[in-house]
């Protein structure tokens, strides 16, 4: 038996997965899609006393594509979200963040609330929510709080959400304009990025009137690169010199970290390269 | 009724258990399960269906992929209890040896395996895959695939049987 023992709850209604919350805080686990949790209770890195499984609460598996935003129920599956069309309408780069997690099989089973709630910075998911300004709703008996992406991330496998509180929901802004792309770079298909950016602007003809760049595996928690975003206001997106040195000026802010996958220099050239590739798709430049 | 006491491991005293049906290669299997036995140790020692594989138990290799209500998953990665009231397909659903699926007839024309370990769950990887896309791209074949570790055959031939089977299937379908 590879999991420890624990005690196993599968409430049927919100309000029942919210009073269990309430009642084991932090001695339990949320069970969603169990990609994250199960891995972790086969080699027994996690060792709860309750299993809360989440996956009979009717209700949490929504997609509502609405007026300025996007917003998806914490117990969707990324395989249906990759799949959506109406998503693929409203943010095409979000669709290509959701069929770059993982593999099928994983994406059969995993959630949009399970994997954000996981906070691992070399997630997809919460580095997009980043540079979408996005945020989550975070539920517990006492009534909801939505929580903006920078003050939700606290480090690695950490986050704002208390041990009664549970994700409900993710929304990701659509208004104003942004465009998005997202690039990531991993070593075979399927496999956590070493290093990936999702890159949104606004521009008013060609002239850039904001910038949102993120770095996914770059931190421990997704960032936002403000440097590189302050050095697109305000220029032409046509001119490739400007693309150039918001590449630079990225590579320039972040602090990658030395690892068993590659070496700090190398990451910041793989995040060089992929702001300079999202941002030349966003300008309608071929890379 | 089979119960898994005995069979899966001696669950010590006073643990719960779960009774759960589950409707495995079409055929309904009511066991009682402790909670935290795996999907796939439940297949393997309980129904002794041992054609699904456990290579890593932590969802890197995918020989334990058995299709859930149609779609892909790795069964070392869900819990048995949740799976009560749904369906799973496993290798021994696919054919029988007088009977193979024209999948695992691919794999045996096109030399699509050496020691085995993968197969399984490759053929069923690639069962969901043609069953939404009866003419895959090579392209896609792979993407579909690349959940599935093989360490013998540099994977070339597993693609050349999933191509096989997609035609086959398809001339059986005209």
């Amino acid at each position: 038996m590879k999991p420890p023992v624990f005690e196993y709850r599968d409430p049927r209604s919100l309000d029942e997965a919210l009073g269990l919350l309430n009642e084991y805080g932090d001695d339990s686990s949320i069970l969603a899609g169990g990609q994250s949790l199960i891995p972790l209770l086969n080699l027994r890195l996690a060792r709860p006393d309750y299993v809360i499984d989440i996956n009979k609460v009717p209700g949490l598996d929504t997609i509502e594509v609405l007026p300025g935003c996007v917003r998806v129920g914490a117990l969707t599956r990324i395989r249906r979200l990759e799949r959506d069309p109406k998503i693929r309408a409203v943010a095409p780069a979000l669709s290509d963040a959701f069929q770059n997690i993982a593999h099928p099989q994983i994406r059969s089973r995993t959630t949009i609330g399970g994997n954000i709630s996981h906070a691992d910075p070399s997630s997809e998911l919460p580095g997009v929510l980043a540079a979408y300004d996005g945020r989550v709703q975070l539920t517990s008996s006492s009534g909801s709080r939505w929580v903006s992406w920078s003050d939700f991330f606290v480090t690695v496998f950490t986050t704002t959400r208390e041990s009664n509180e549970l994700l409900t929901a993710v929304e990701f802004p659509t208004d104003q304009n942004f465009s998005y792309e997202f690039e990531e770079i991993a070593r075979r298909p399927g496999d956590y990025p070493l290093a990936g950016v999702c890159a949104g602007i606004s521009l008013d003809g060609s002239q850039v009137r904001a910038a949102r760049l993120s770095a996914i595996a770059i931190a421990d928690r997704p960032i936002r690169m403000t440097a590189a975003e302050s050095a697109l206001v305000g220029v032409d997106i046509s001119n490739a010199a400007v693309r150039q040195a918001a590449s630079q000026a990225a590579a320039a802010e972040i602090n990658p970290m030395d690892d068993e996958h590659g070496s700090a220099a190398f990451r910041r050239g793989l995040v060089s390269t992929l702001v300079k590739r999202t941002l030349d798709r966003l300008a309608g430049v071929p890379s | 009724m089979t119960s898994l006491y005995e069979e899966v491991t001696q669950v010590p005293d006073g643990v719960p258990t779960r009774r759960v049906t589950i409707t495995v290669n079409g055929q309904k299997r009511t066991v009682d399960v402790e909670p935290r036995l795996l999907l796939a140790h439940l297949i393997r020692q309980g129904l002794k269906l041992t054609g699904t594989h456990t290579g890593c138990d932590t969802t890197n290799c995918g020989a334990c992929t058995v299709l859930f209500d149609g779609r892909p998953i790795k069964s070392c990665t869900m819990l048995a209890v949740q799976a009560d009231g749904h369906k799973v397909e496993t290798v021994e659903g696919m054919g029988t040896a007088s009977e193979l699926h024209p999948i695992q007839e691919g794999f045996k024309e096109e030399h699509g395996l050496q020691c085995g370990f993968c197969t399984p769950g490759m053929m069923l990887a690639a069962k969901a895959l043609l069953e939404k896309n009866p003419n895959p791209t090579e392209d896609e074949v792979r993407w579909a695939l690349s959940g599935n570790l093989c360490r013998c055959t540099g994977y070339q031939n597993i693609v050349k049987a999933v191509l096989w089977a997609a035609d086959k299937m398809r001339d059986q379908q005209a």
